[in-house]
């Protein structure tokens, strides 16, 4: 409301008045930005955009070319004075980038595995050293890409996890690394373990005969609704085409291979179609300390529809993705901008609205489905106090 | 109406006819319709024996005593008497009025008999570290909820608080009080359970008093009088300033000969809080604050000598101060700063410390916002923060609660404070403040509650009734500055008219975004989760 009213029309002239005159202190900002040289673009989307092949790599590294160029030159400057000290962050994201790049991995297990390289690589001595090694580590990959909430999140449980066990180790340092690359290890295992749990626990969700709205590609759904076609349970699912991702496709191909009946949907037949939906599933890029989940642009759409006609919203997400984040509303968030296409040239005049996540307050969702149970909403942030206090 | 001779000998019958029977009770089975007679009257003050207990028989409740005069009444209709003899009291149970008991218990021992004790006004200051105690002793190793038995249980239920529309009670408390108080006049039906005084006449009492209190450390007795005055208002404040005279007070303590420091000097602070009560009712904050100091006191070795445990307490004093409410605002306003952002427009209510903390840091961080103060009458502490906002430069708004719906389109934000938020979520806090979050919520503007955490109480309230306090009713008729108004002169006189200042008000958890605590940001519904996880830490720090 306030956007509409006077006071903001002044404050914005007023805004724009004092830039122009204020011209141009912008350099240390773009050398702030070595490691990311797409800041405008949310490597996040990209990587699950490669993902699922819409995007290829060339016309990535084009659309990074495009968009940084001043910035990337001055990041080789800065890389080639800085020498070999920066050769070990460098290694971190390198490897982080490496291990993204598997479709199957989730983003929280490629940062813990990076970590864990880190560790194996690492020459300090004591246990001290180490953990400032891997606090630099964790926080040159949170910079990279800051609008990832799962690769912060997952950073952060790890180095929770690695503050807690030194101080109650009272063993040889040799010991004490073996026994956090042991965990790190088992961070992967875990992750692999926590979709099928969460598999398991919503088939007592769906039923035979129901009709599931799913919204979004996401892996635990999928490992979910897979399960629920494999204990040979008849259920139908309509799909939202997701634009731009177009990730709607992608799920009916996998739902099909599965002999899943499945139909697709534009976007903005989902009012049209509640009707004959029994639920919504969706997974969460993050679960924040609301309950509410932050996911794909258009799930706070679907959410809203859902509570108006009184359709039950399940979220299926993984314990790791819980962050310490709290959004008051769309724009409290980082934003996370990716390029949509849409098929004709659009004139520079126009603004186009490029950001790729939205929230969903928690009262519009019923039950998140996690590794440790099936939750509401409010439990989110007990056990956040729990594992960060 | 017949008076037998208390077995006791003390109460001596009116009426010595030769058919009363000696021995035994106080009024006859005539008189009370029961065929309970017979009490022993020493010591209690009452012209009836409050002496009770258990029969042993059926498990009932005792009302009095049979005296050897009906002993002699049952023997003859045939009832057994075993184990009697002539020294023994018998206690009759109210189901059955020749089932008996041998127990007797004096009057005025054990449970909780009327007119309790007045320094309970506040919630839990008394269970509460039994409480504490059962379960630590019980269940230091298990986390979380403890399974309690039912008398501990019991122990849990917290004493009912002052109730000031039961007249003996209240005559009990007067007997006992320092402060001499005239009730107010015409007061509001629903709100008889809180005291209410009139305004004017306790000042100068209390100053006429000021050298002759020996009970009363100086101190303390300073903290209360500026309570009654209005000087020290706000959670923060006052339980700064009480805590400071309880500092003082410990340094000047000393162990009276035949005493035990941690007995004397509870009963001390006792003592000093129920004087406190008697100048303003203790918030909730304050009450934390006293269970912690008392379970410091309680929990001190008992080797220690007594400068020791005088300079131990003043430093926990200290800390809790410095730890609890400095550092805690600090924290709070650190994780709230990040939720305001340059163009923002943010409405605050009346005056509220973290709240102001948080702006001028905001300002002195460069950030482009805007201020709307919303201020209500009769207290209008919106002015004294508005007053410091623009010294410093921010650029203000200031209105009159009646036009907050007026405002609120333009508003991005709101930033309140509370005097406590309760176990459901429910902010405790300045009256008005309901009023100010249910427009936000209507407007879909987030609210965020600034409060430290030893403000966090276990309690759930439903409504702004059944606590709350109540101020002076001649503020709300009268408008300073303003004679001309005077329509409301000479209410007291005017049966019809009750005049009502209430100066705290419950707000519901639904229009409650978010609550910024010294433990981060949390969500209204964690608040008992706070509690649970570090409830027991503070206290125990």
């Amino acid at each position: 409301m306030w956007y509409r009213s006077a006071s903001f029309i002044l404050d914005k002239q007023e805004q724009q008045r004092k830039d122009a005159a204020e011209s141009r202190p912008l350099s240390p900002v773009s050398t702030a930005m070595t490691e990311n040289p797409s800041a405008n673009v949310s490597m996040y989307y990209q990587t699950r955009a490669a993902h699922h092949g819409v995007v290829t790599s060339d016309w990535l590294a084009q659309a990074q070319a495009a968009v940084a160029g001043n910035a990337e030159d001055a990041a080789v400057e800065n890389n080639a004075s800085a020498g070999e000290e920066k050769g070990k962050k460098f290694s971190v994201v390198d490897e982080f980038n490496n291990w993204r790049k598997q479709p199957e991995l989730a983003e929280a297990v490629a940062a813990i595995r990076a970590l864990a390289s880190v560790i194996r690589s690492s020459q300090a001595k004591t246990m001290m050293e180490l953990e400032i090694e891997l606090k630099k580590a964790s926080d040159s990959l949170k910079s990279w890409d800051t609008t990832s909430i799962s690769l912060t999140a997952g950073c952060d449980i790890f180095m929770r996890y690695v503050t807690r066990t030194s101080a109650l180790d009272r063993e040889d340092f040799g010991s004490a690394k073996f026994r956090l690359l042991e965990r790190a290890e088992k961070f992967g295992e875990i992750s692999y373990k926590a979709r099928r749990i969460i598999a398991m626990l919503s088939q007592d969700f769906i039923f035979d005969g129901c009709t599931i709205l799913v919204h979004g590609f996401s892996r635990v759904v999928l490992e979910a609704l897979r399960t629920a076609a494999e204990n040979k349970k008849l259920f139908r699912v309509l799909c939202t085409e997701g634009r731009p991702d177009r990730s709607g496709l992608r799920v009916s191909n996998e739902l099909a291979k599965l002999d899943v009946p499945v139909k697709l949907l534009i976007d903005s037949a989902v009012a049209y179609s509640m009707d004959e939906v029994d639920m919504v599933l969706v997974g969460a890029d993050g679960v924040v300390e609301s309950g509410g989940i932050i996911n794909m642009m258009g799930t706070y759409q679907i959410a809203l529809v859902a509570k108006a006609m009184n359709k039950p919203m399940y979220v299926a997400a993984e314990s790791y993705k819980f962050a310490r984040l709290y959004p008051l509303d769309q724009k409290d968030m980082a934003p996370a901008l990716r390029p949509i296409d849409f098929g004709v040239p659009i004139p520079s005049k126009v603004e186009v609205e490029r950001s790729a996540r939205d929230y969903t307050p928690p009262q519009y969702l019923t039950l998140l489905f996690t590794d440790l149970g099936v939750l509401t909403p409010s439990v989110v942030s007990d056990e956040l106090i729990q594992l960060y206090l | 109406m017949v008076r037998h001779q208390c077995a006791c000998k003390i109460l001596q019958p009116t009426n010595t006819s030769p058919d009363t029977i000696a021995g035994g009770g106080c009024f006859d089975a005539e008189e009370t319709g029961r065929k309970t007679i017979g009490g022993c009257m020493k010591d209690s003050g009452e012209d009836r024996c409050s002496g009770k207990g258990r029969c042993g028989n059926c498990g009932g409740k005792t009302a009095g005593t049979f005296g050897p005069c009906v002993l002699s009444q049952l023997s003859q209709s045939g009832v057994e008497m075993k184990g009697w003899t002539e020294s023994k009291f018998l206690l009759s149970c109210n189901k059955n009025p020749l089932c008996w008991v041998t127990e007797l218990h004096h009057p005025g021992e054990g449970g909780k008999t009327a007119g309790g004790n007045s320094a309970n006004t506040t919630k839990s200051a008394k269970p509460a570290p039994q409480k504490k105690d059962n379960s630590s002793v019980a269940a230091s190793e298990r986390k979380g909820g403890d399974r309690q038995t039912d008398k501990d249980r019991k122990k849990d239920v917290p004493h009912p608080r002052m109730q000031f529309d039961d007249e003996n009670r209240v005559e009990k408390a007067k007997k006992r009080s320092v402060v001499k108080q005239a009730e107010a006049r015409n007061r509001v039906e629903l709100f008889r359970h809180l005291p209410q005084y009139e305004h004017g006449a306790r000042l100068t009492d209390l100053e006429s008093k000021f050298f002759q209190l020996g009970p009363v450390h100086p101190a303390v007795y300073k903290v209360g009088f500026r309570y009654l005055t209005g000087d020290i208002s706000g959670g923060n404040a006052r339980c700064i300033a009480m805590l400071q005279a309880f500092q003082e007070s410990i340094k000047d303590y000393s162990t009276p000969p035949e005493k035990t420091l941690i007995r004397d000097l509870t009963s001390k602070i006792n003592c000093y809080v129920s004087f406190l009560i008697e100048c303003r009712p203790l918030s909730i904050s304050m009450g934390n604050a006293i269970r912690f100091l008392k379970r410091r006191i309680t929990s001190l070795p008992l080797n220690l000598s007594e400068s020791e445990a005088i300079t131990s307490l003043v430093s926990d004093i200290d800390r809790f101060i410095n730890e609890k409410i400095i550092l805690a605002d600090n924290v709070i306003v650190k994780h709230a700063v990040t939720k305001i952002r340059d163009g923002d427009v943010l409405l605050t209510y009346a005056s509220s410390s973290a709240v102001e903390m948080l702006l001028l840091h905001a300002h002195e961080l460069g950030k482009r916002f805007r201020v709307v103060i919303v201020d209500s009458r009769p207290k209008l502490e919106g002015k004294m923060l508005l007053r410091r906002l623009v010294g410093k430069g921010i650029s203000c708004t200031y209105t009159h609660i009646n036009a907050v719906s007026y405002v609120m389109h333009e508003v991005t934000r709101v930033f309140l404070g509370a005097s406590s938020v309760l176990a459901n979520g429910t902010v405790y806090s300045r009256v008005g403040t309901a009023c100010v979050a249910m427009v936000a919520h209507q407007f879909r503007v987030p609210v965020l509650i600034c409060c430290e955490a030893y403000k966090f109480h276990e309690r759930v309230q439903l409504d702004s009734i059944c606590c709350n306090e109540l101020g002076d009713a001649e503020m709300v008729s009268r408008v300073t500055g303003r004679e001309d108004i005077n329509s409301l002169d000479g209410w007291t006189s005017s049966e019809n008219l009750q005049p009502l200042n209430l100066l705290y008000d419950a707000t519901p958890s639904d229009y409650v975004s978010m609550i910024i605590t010294d433990y981060g940001m949390i969500p209204p519904t964690s608040v008992p989760v706070i509690v649970r996880e570090y409830g027991r830490e503070y206290l125990l720090i």
